[in-house]
């Protein structure tokens, strides 16, 4: 399933590694991005700080980010939530980090790999799914496609670019 | 930086479908061959299909290169045998999911050199 853009996301309610309690709705923000991601794909490494800068960036604009893992812990051990506690302990992380574990949220969203990322309004409506921005390898694009699409939505707009091919290691699903 | 007088590199690239790097792996490969003059060394491409095909071929992610059965950077303690994408260290600290491409080019031209072709 695939969430089409216009369409309300689904709600949730996951942990992160503090024992916090987090929802995609109950919350006054003006967006919300939420980005499924994990501790040991490549592709959401070289885009974390990115996306942790966009994240500082838009905050004072009422923007929450919120990072989902929702990989399968037992056959990826790096990514079970042990190591995502220890991730978040060790680094500087300005959103909090959701542990998906039974892969519920991550399949109602139809997400696809890890980074993918999904720009909500402050109705939960899909705006933006996709790449953070166009290469991996290039710090210099900045989250461009993400910021655009933040900007448009806190303009009262719609994105330009709705939707990108996210590009990434796949999640690793239950089997 | 062409050597005239090579002799037989062996590469062989291990690749995971779940990992998109795959392409940009074997681009960097081809290139770095042109560029020592190597243009004519076979590329071999070894599909690991599940974690049977990990475990035996001690695969630590997609995309593995080996030059002459070694793997291009040697594995760090923590790695894990799997299907999973690999993560390389660009020579800037920067992560990425192919190896920094002077890492592949002088790991070719040291393998080049040794079995280079005596006249």
């Amino acid at each position: 399933m695939t969430i089409a853009i216009g369409a309300e996301a689904p709600d949730f309610q996951l942990p992160d590694t503090d024992g916090a309690t987090w929802t995609a709705s109950d919350s006054a923000a003006a967006a919300t991005v939420v980005v499924f991601t994990c501790n040991h794909c490549p592709y959401a490494l070289a885009w974390q700080d990115r996306l942790a800068d966009a994240a500082r960036d838009y905050a004072a604009r009422g923007v929450r980010f919120l990072a989902i893992n929702a990989n399968d812990a037992e056959r990826y051990p790096r990514d079970s939530f042990d190591a995502m506690k220890a991730r978040v302990s060790g680094e500087d992380w300005p959103m909090p980090y959701l542990h998906d574990a039974t892969q519920e949220v991550a399949h109602a969203y139809g997400a696809k790999v890890t980074p993918d990322v999904f720009v909500l309004d402050s109705g939960r409506r899909l705006r933006y799914r996709g790449a953070p921005d166009a290469d991996y390898d290039d710090p210099g694009e900045n989250a461009q496609w993400l910021r655009e699409a933040l900007d448009a939505v806190l303009g009262g707009a719609e994105p330009a670019r709705a939707e990108t091919k996210p590009v990434g290691c796949s999640i690793k699903w239950k089997q | 930086m062409a050597l005239a007088t090579l002799g037989y590199v062996n590469v062989e690239l291990l690749w995971w479908e779940g990992c998109p790097s795959t392409a940009r792996a074997l681009a960097a490969v081809r290139e770095a061959l042109t560029e020592l003059g190597l243009d004519g060394a076979e590329v071999r491409m070894r599909e690991i299909r599940d974690d049977g095909d990990a475990r035996e071929s001690g695969f630590v992610g997609s995309p593995t290169i080996l030059i002459d059965g070694v793997d291009l950077v040697p594995g760090a303690a923590d790695e894990q045998i799997g299907l999973s994408c690999r993560v390389y260290r660009r020579r800037d600290g920067r992560v990425s999911p192919i190896p920094d491409p002077d890492d592949l080019r002088e790991a070719l031209a040291r393998a080049a050199q040794r079995t280079e072709v005596k006249p």
